[in-house]
């Protein structure tokens, strides 16, 4: 018996080893969301190149940044979001690209070749990108449609109290709020996070709950009739209930970018540029797009997406709402610390 | 011993214990069902369908977020149950100076919130230069898991005979097999519940695991948490109902060895 | 003076003290040694986007757990911090009460099996427990949400005639949490009754003690230590949980666990963060020392 549960360990033991040991020359050690990267893709990365690699999981930017900052890598790939590659660059937490190695750049589409977070792309490339906006289920709101405004979702109609739904953090409900407001969302003026609070706390009685996870089933079965959501969210619940519309609000709407980059401690270095590279393809960005229903910044990609993806205008923004969509800004951690003692009063 | 059962006196147990079961199973039976969901989503029926299952055999990624979890689950349980056996028989007895401090430093990890004991680990294993991979993960896990293993073992070692381990020590010759022969018998309630409470805890760890995994070590709660931004998808149903499988049938096969035995 | 006897007691105590050396060393090194770290970083200032600033000392992180600065700058006593403190005691005080009162008859009831049987019921009471925490709560959501199976299954029995709209209410809480720590409440108590001889209860009931006494005389102060162990391994993880308030309890109020994550993530001041941990931890310490000298005089040792 007891020689039965040694052997076991060994075994164990030994498994570890080989989990652990996954050190050979061509290997890519590549990070990101959960079911946010189509696994054909890696294994067709994986005949192409002959590269080995490996994908991990993370939950939320913060927590990756929050582990860099903690001394951990190994990760040779990652996909932080536009705000936070400012922070990661000024925190001297990535490398800089080696853009001989990254000819395909050139395939980048023109409105995304100077982006605010990282002009040159010396550090970044965008992977993914899309809105935060939100929908309605037009079935369930007086009159069957809404204005195209922030206005509905932060004083909604006494009838839709309880059934409406706002994302679970700060940064995607002080923004959304100050564009309503007209006030600078980076404000260090107390007085006006005071007002953003105020809209806020109004807000709060009406809302069902605050969450970032299954908006998608909480819209297509039809339980709330108003949720603040990303596009791509919104177009797998579309798929399953007709009556949703995705609302881009006439006050403003946040684009979100999700980029490559490569961590200050990374060790397979030729690897992840040969693997981000191959990325700007456009068939491969394109079956990423088609696996995670989000638009990319690859030009040429269009012809290999799916035609209910492309044609979808919460996911293809049409030209009319382009002035609408803004881009991201980092603000100083002042305007930061006043966002984050909003929520805490939001919340206590 | 039914004679003597003095089970029928209380009358409400029965009940209490059949409703702690139902309680128990009732999302566990949702969770099975929905793994064989047709459409896609692990909240809304679709239709019965395999396909989940299909997916999971094919995703490598969650299956080795499995296999890690497995792996680590059962060392550091293996690991943190001797650690806290041993420790339970070292606290019993007369205090001695210092007994209540160590027995405080015993439940710490109990005490420091996941985030904080994440964070400072990490720091920690980047301050000594420690590579990060399955195997910080374990070390991480047998540090929080002492306490959970350590609490039943001792709550069955108190108020037990002191004689018995006394006399035990002295009938045989090797204190190893005095241990062996007595104590792990007498312990072996606590032993196998602090055991239990271990695995259980080990399996489910998410914001730890994360930070002081390396590359290719994801477990599957890492994975799991993970998949938020795209909604959980009846896979994790589905990877969730193998396992279960896998362990009920582990546990009727352990059960119907043990009967053939007797 | 050197007798035999106090030789024989020092080489036991020196036994004592190599058998809880592995457990020591191990927690001293990987819990101790990062904890300092960390209380390091609770009097260093904030960096700016998360991390600190080494060298650069600052009790702020302190002072902040008790004021704030007011629009007009002025320092303000702020209870906002004790508020969440306050709430997350009296949910983690209800769960732990909660898990008593199913948990100790189902011990008692596991206990009264036979060996086989205990042995197979005790892996019953975890294997649910092998799946995930947050595939789990999705189950409850369905379960507990508007029309959902609950719903459904009381309206079927004539128990209820409208939804009882548990999910999203505290309701949800208690029962998430319940549900998530049973198992550590039954198997320390189990743990304890095992070794129980029932012919002591036999005896007691011959002589005419009814149900009541017999529990109360015999049974429950057998079951004692596991009764403490249960309620620490209850109470304390359930004070940090955040995930089953915020899935199943709609997220509009923060709780100990998710206010100290937060000072890690968006908040990016990992020195509030530490410092809310040590008061956190404090407070724990605080409440056991109150229910030591209370409860258990003349007990030195034993339970942290």
């Amino acid at each position: 018996m007891h020689v039965r549960t040694t052997s076991l360990a060994l075994s164990l033991l030994c498994a570890l080893g080989v989990a652990t040991s996954a050190q050979a020359a061509g290997t890519l050690h590549f990070a990101n969301w959960s079911d946010y990267y189509p696994p054909e893709l890696l294994k067709k990365f994986e005949a192409d190149t002959g590269i080995k690699a490996t994908l991990d999981a993370y939950d939320s930017n913060e927590t990756l940044l929050a582990k860099l900052k903690a001394g951990g890598g190994a990760y040779d790939v990652v996909v932080p979001s536009d705000s936070f590659i400012e922070i990661m660059v000024k925190e001297d937490l990535l490398q800089k690209f080696d853009k001989s190695k990254l000819t395909n750049l050139a395939h980048l589409k023109d409105t995304f070749k100077t982006l605010s977070y990282d002009p040159g792309h010396d550090y970044s490339v965008p992977y993914l990108w899309g809105t935060t906006g939100f929908s309605y289920d037009s079935a369930q709101v007086p009159g069957g449609k809404l204005e195209e405004s922030w206005k509905p979702f932060f004083e909604p109609a006494p009838e839709l109290k309880g059934k409406v739904v706002a994302l679970n953090s700060i940064e995607e409900l002080f923004v959304p709020a100050a564009y309503y407001l007209g006030v600078d969302e980076c404000t260090e003026d107390p007085k006006q996070a005071q007002k953003i609070q105020d809209l806020l706390l109004k807000q709060k009685p009406s809302l069902a709950m605050y969450n970032s996870d299954g908006t998608i089933e909480r819209m297509a079965a039809g339980e709330v009739a108003m949720h603040e959501q990303w596009n791509g969210a919104f177009h797998r619940a579309h798929a399953q209930r007709a009556s949703l519309t995705y609302v881009y609000p006439k006050e403003g709407i946040r684009v979100f970018i999700d980029n490559f980059v490569i961590p200050k401690d990374a060790t397979n270095v030729a690897e992840a540029h040969a693997f981000i590279n191959w990325m700007m393809q456009p068939e491969n960005i394109a079956a990423a797009s088609n696996f995670a229903k989000y638009n990319n910044a690859i030009e040429g990609s269009d012809k290999f997406m799916d035609k209910e993806l492309f044609e979808d205008p919460a996911i293809n923004t049409p030209a009319d709402k382009l002035s609408l969509l803004k881009p991201f800004q980092l603000c100083s951690p002042k305007a930061l610390a006043l966002r984050a003692k909003v929520w805490t009063k939001l919340k206590k | 011993m039914n004679t003597h059962n003095p089970l029928w006196r209380f009358a409400g147990m029965r009940p209490a214990a059949w409703f702690f079961f139902i309680f128990l199973y009732l999302p566990i039976v949702v969770l099975v069902v929905l793994s064989f969901n047709g459409g896609q989503s692990a909240t809304l029926w679709g239709g019965f369908s395999l396909k989940w299952y299909s997916v999971v055999a094919n995703d490598a990624e969650v299956v080795r977020a499995a296999k890690n979890s497995l792996i680590v689950a059962t060392l550091a349980t293996l690991i943190s149950t001797s650690l806290a056996t041993l420790a339970a028989l070292g606290m019993r007895g007369r205090a001695f100076r210092g007994q209540t401090l160590m027995s405080g430093v015993l439940g710490l990890p109990l005490l420091v919130p996941e985030i904080v004991t994440a964070v400072s680990t990490l720091m920690f294993f980047s301050f000594i230069n420690l590579k990060l991979s399955l195997f910080t993960i374990l070390i991480a896990h047998v540090v929080f898991c002492i306490p959970f293993a350590y609490l039943p073992i001792r709550a069955r070692l108190e108020g037990m005979n002191p004689y018995l381990l006394e006399a035990a020590a002295d009938l045989y010759a090797s204190p190893w097999k005095a241990f062996w022969k007595v104590t792990f018998p007498l312990l072996s309630p606590g032993i196998i519940s602090g055991a239990m409470l271990a695995f259980i805890i080990s399996m489910d760890d998410f914001v730890i695991t994360y930070f002081v995994a390396g590359a290719g070590a994801t477990t599957l709660p890492v994975y799991i948490f993970s998949s938020i931004r795209m909604g959980i998808s009846p896979k994790i149903n589905a990877i969730s109902s193998i396992i279960l499988v896998i362990s009920i049938a582990f546990v009727a096969l352990s059960y119907y060895v043990g009967q053939r035995k007797r | 003076m050197t007798t035999p006897r106090l030789i024989a007691e020092r080489r036991q105590l020196g036994r004592r003290l190599l058998l809880s050396a592995p457990a020591m060393l191990t927690l001293l090194v990987f819990m101790l040694l990062p904890l300092g770290i960390m209380f390091v970083v609770s009097i260093l200032q904030s960096g700016d986007y998360g991390g600190v600033k080494w060298g650069e000392y600052s009790f702020e992180a302190y002072r902040n757990f008790f004021y704030e600065r007011d629009l007009d700058d002025t320092l303000v006593f702020n209870t906002d911090y004790l508020e969440i403190f306050q709430r997350s005691f009296w949910l983690s005080i209800l769960t732990t009460a909660g898990c008593l009162l199913i948990g100790f008859p189902t011990a008692l009831y596991l206990a009264l099996q036979t060996e086989r049987k205990r042995n197979l019921l005790l892996f019953l009471v975890t294997v649910p427990f092998w799946t995930n925490l947050l595939v789990r709560a999705y189950a409850w959501m369905l379960l507990l949400r508007n029309g959902g199976l609950v719903d459904e299954g009381l309206q079927g029995l004539g128990i209820t005639d409208t939804g009882l709209g548990l999910l999203y209410t505290n309701n949800a809480v208690i029962i998430g949490l319940l549900y998530t720590y049973l198992p550590f409440m039954v198997l320390p108590i189990y743990t304890s009754l095992e070794k129980m001889d029932w012919r002591l209860v036999e005896a007691a009931f011959d002589l005419g003690a009814n149900r009541f006494h017999a529990l109360k005389r015999i049974i429950v102060p057998l079951a004692m230590p596991g009764i403490v162990a249960g309620s620490i391994l209850v109470f304390i993880p359930s004070l940090g949980n955040y995930i089953i308030p915020e899935l199943l309890g709609g997220g509009k109020t923060l709780m100990i666990g998710n206010l100290i994550q937060l000072q890690f993530g968006s908040s990016h001041n990992w020195p509030l963060g530490a410092a809310l941990s040590f008061a956190l931890l404090s407070f724990v310490l605080l409440a056991m020392l109150v229910y030591s000298v209370r409860f258990k005089p003349g007990n030195a040792g034993g339970h942290p």
